[in-house]
């Protein structure tokens, strides 16, 4: 059984690494960013009031992910050789 | 920018804002914790280091001293992972101590300036794969192929003694410069270290490196694909499929990027096998079989379109393919080498160490150090390791593991790119890397070509061409040179054994067609991307106008000269009769490694300002040996009376032959080649004194600015404001006894403030 265990853990470490890297999770960090920011604030970001104060607006996921591409338009980055 | 004055040393405002209150988590080890776990050596830690050592020390001995027929790959491999390994464990570590001194109280760029996007915490071992998969690409694969000519022993010595030492250490330290500089790029830092003058030369240098980098990178893929039907139908498949996947990604499910990069990945393998099934029709061979010149105005015209269509659309989902079938391959053929194991019959130095050889010209010393760039010292990583990830690491310490540990990554990818081509046989190698002014591009001109140089133990005959060129599903593979067909050839010969057979060869060697071509797409419409946006911005200082970057206009011209640039140089490989690649190659390790001493010698400035002259040699080597190769490669270049190595004593010979009404002269059989011949080393040797002044100009600059700081001793710092940091993360891929201590206590306070957060009413 603790193979199998070990098997199951190395299986869910390497999917963890690989939609890491692939940067599946760039929509989660940001959520997480964001979530940090309502602990740290008194408005949250779902709150009407949070754009007034100077709260940085949240994305949804949709627009997160064309955010994220649009962003490299006017900021590309290079790939080595 | 004015300069903070600090006393010597780095962290500024030291143990000040910094100091972190008692009562709460440290955010990092103390440095007396950080020196004991290191000096207290275990047995077991003694006996795997005395291991490592050994092996390595037996690995070497078995490729440079015991010298058999033949000598196993699996001594690469082992020499290579072990030097890598002692000079991780101890080279590293003493730049971290002496020279760099990271400070994990303080705060990266990604949580002081953290917006959830560009600077955003990532983990480091999931930094450790972008950072990896952003350096290595077809570069890596390519010089080590090329410079195997020269016999295995001193490209082997280059790649893993030059990462260790120059490679590597340019690397993180470009990273570490740029994180504390909140991800300045280095033609940033280059104008805050070095003035104006070294600031400007410098990005000049960057643009026109770019552009030749560019160029050479798409005459490799022209010189794989030009009249090979299969190559040319399954890469042009790969547009509508990344086409597919950026729609899907944009309309139906956005962020499921594992999902449709193995829905692409599959597709790939479809159309690889499709690309076989359509060139034995008739109608394919003809159809998809493309002459080096179109094939070429169609990767410029391609290369245009993709640089101005949106990212979303075609570089993002290319992007996320390539970076799939990075990691996959280059795992799957690290794996294949040490399960298949194969013999290398090559000679540790052959016939031409001192010139005189087909595939590149010019002797050992010093081309054998430019046409291995990528994996020894690549200038090119200094803008990735100032680019994206400094804006993603967690904590300054990381920056070791995944600047200095990245790039010995590459540098093995780059040892199994030369194991994979010296197991084919010399007589092959030759056939396939001897221009086709040389060849005549038949199996008999190769055959009688390649047994007049007069190699030991090779004894070619036409059935080996042919025979092989049947195997990996091509019309021929006589003169297929650039690197990529050869390394495709032992790729799949090496991965045949392993799965498949020889029938799978023709699949092994067009899958890795793809690969490499896939890599070096993605370079070129990036490469084009990013030059085109420096030369808006420099553009910008005369006429404000292409300034706005998103003014279409501007961006289509700007996109424009640059495509023009770098396909006018490709143009000019494909079509010059003494070769092109052989030609044009050691511009593009020229171009790489003058970039590199560019890098070091702003690092050089940056370790001068801190103080740090006793440790200085640490830069000073690896930029010395750069300068000197790079600057006498050259001169040779520029000055040699040798035509195959001198651009402009061929230029003479040939302009001579004209001026006597001669109507072929070498290998250029007409009037209109031999004026190409002249037109093109006019070029590539004005190209030659171009970069080699630039950098010049920028080496006099650091040095200059280096001997300010050494006379005045005032010192201080460019970096930002030291800013306290409020997480904890471990520094090395594995953590260390102590750090795993803290690291449960994080992680318990992480899930108490969770609970908590829970407990609580749930705000509106």
């Amino acid at each position: 059984m603790s193979l199998l265990a070990g098997v199951r853990e190395g299986a869910k470490g390497f999917a963890w690494f690989m939609r890491g890297v692939m940067g599946e999770d760039a929509y989660d960090k940001y959520k997480a960013h964001h979530d940090a920011l309502d602990d740290a604030h008194e408005h949250s970001v779902h709150d009407p009031d949070a754009a007034a104060c100077g709260r940085p607006v949240m994305m949804t996921e949709r627009e997160f992910w064309r955010d994220q591409t649009d962003r490299q338009d006017v900021n590309p980055q290079g790939r080595c050789c | 920018m004015g300069t903070k004055p600090r006393t010597p040393h780095d962290s500024p405002k030291r143990g000040e804002e910094l100091d972190r209150d008692p009562l709460l988590l440290p955010v990092a080890l103390d440095q007396t914790t950080h020196d004991a776990e290191e000096a207290h050596w275990t047995p077991l830690k003694i006996a795997i280091w005395g291991g490592i050592s050994l092996l390595g020390g037996l690995s070497w001995v078995m490729l440079a001293v015991v010298r058999g027929e033949t000598v196993n790959a699996i001594w690469f491999v082992f020499a290579a992972v072990c030097t890598y390994l002692i000079g991780y464990r101890f080279y590293s570590n003493y730049i971290q101590k002496h020279l760099l001194h990271p400070d994990d109280r303080r705060a990266t760029p990604a949580e002081y300036k953290a917006d959830g996007k560009d600077y955003a915490a990532t983990d480091r071992r999931v930094l450790f794969g972008h950072h990896f998969a952003a350096i290595a690409g077809a570069g890596p694969l390519v010089g080590p192929v090329l410079a195997a000519q020269m016999g295995y022993l001193p490209g082997t010595i280059w790649i893993i003694v030059g990462v260790v030492f120059a490679g590597a250490v340019q690397d993180y330290l470009v990273l570490f410069f740029s994180m504390r500089r909140g991800g300045r790029s280095l033609g940033q830092m280059a104008r805050d270290e070095l003035g104006k003058v070294g600031g400007t030369a410098a990005l000049i240098a960057t643009l026109a490196i770019m552009v030749i980098i560019v160029a050479i990178l798409a005459l490799v893929v022209v010189n794989a694909l030009a009249d090979s039907p299969w190559g040319v139908f399954s890469v042009s498949m790969t547009i509508p499929i990344a086409l597919f996947m950026g729609v899907y990604l944009r309309f139906f499910r956005p962020g499921r990027v594992t999902e449709i990069s193995v829905i692409g990945f599959v597709l790939l393998l479809a159309a690889i096998i499709g690309g076989g099934m359509i060139a034995d029709t008739e109608w394919g061979s003809t159809f998809f079989a493309i002459d080096p010149l179109p094939l070429a105005i169609g990767i410029i015209v391609y290369g245009f379109v993709a640089a101005i269509l949106p990212v979303w659309l075609l570089l993002a989902p290319r992007d996320y393919l390539s970076t799939f079938m990075k990691i996959g391959t280059i795992g799957m053929l690290a794996l294949a080498i040490i399960v298949v194991r194969p013999e290398i019959s090559a000679p540790a130095t052959s016939e031409f160490v001192n010139g005189g050889g087909p595939v590149v010209s010019g002797s050992l010393f010093p081309f054998l150090f430019v046409t291995i760039a990528c994996g020894a010292l690549s200038g090119f990583h200094a803008l990735i390791a100032s680019g994206t990830t400094p804006k993603l690491i967690e904590k300054e310490r990381q920056t070791r593991f995944i600047g200095y540990g990245g790039m010995l990554m590459e540098s093995f990818v780059a040892i199994m790119a030369l194991v994979a081509a010296l197991s084919i046989d010399r007589g092959i190698y030759f056939a396939m890397n001897s221009s086709p002014a040389l060849t005549g591009g038949t199996v008999e001109g190769a055959v009688t070509f390649v047994n007049s140089l007069g190699l030991t133990g090779v004894n070619l005959t036409p059935e080996m061409l042919t025979e092989t060129a049947k195997n990996v599903g091509e019309e021929t593979i006589v003169s297929r040179t650039g690197g990529a067909p050869t390394l495709s050839v032992g790729l799949a010969n090496i991965m045949q054994q392993v799965a498949g057979g020889s029938g799978m060869m023709a699949f092994w060697y067009h899958f890795a067609i793809m690969f490499e071509a896939l890599f070096i797409l993605t370079a070129v419409d990036a490469g084009t991307r990013v030059a085109r946006f420096m030369l808006q911005d420099s553009l910008g200082n005369v006429f404000p106008k292409f300034k706005n970057t998103s003014w279409r206009l501007g961006a289509w011209v700007t996109t424009g000269i640059m495509v023009a640039a770098w396909g006018a140089v490709l143009v000019m490989g494909v079509t010059d009769p003494l070769g092109g690649i052989n030609t044009l190659f050691p511009l593009f390790g020229i171009a790489n490694q003058l970039l590199a001493a560019i890098a070091l010698a702003v690092c050089l400035a940056i370790v001068a300002k801190r103080g740090l002259f006793k440790y200085i040699w640490v830069v000073a080597l690896p930029l010395t040996f750069a300068a000197v190769v790079t600057i006498y490669a050259s001169f040779l270049k520029i000055f040699s009376t040798v035509p195959n190595v001198g651009y402009f004593a061929q230029n003479r010979a040939f302009s001579k032959a004209l001026d006597d009404g001669l109507t072929s002269f070498g290998t250029a059989k007409t009037v209109e080649a031999m004026e190409a011949v002249v037109r093109n080393t006019m070029v590539q040797g004005i190209l030659s004194i171009l970069f080699v002044v630039l950098a010049i100009i920028v080496m006099v600059t650091a040095a200059q600015a280096t001997w300010k700081s050494y006379k005045s001793r005032n010192f201080g710092t460019n970096e930002d404001d030291a800013v306290a940091s409020q997480m904890f993360a471990p520094s090395g891929f594995v953590a260390t006894p102590e750090e795993k201590k803290l690291a449960v206590r994080w992680d318990a306070q992480i899930a108490q403030a969770k609970l908590d957060k829970a407990k609580k009413v749930p705000r509106r």
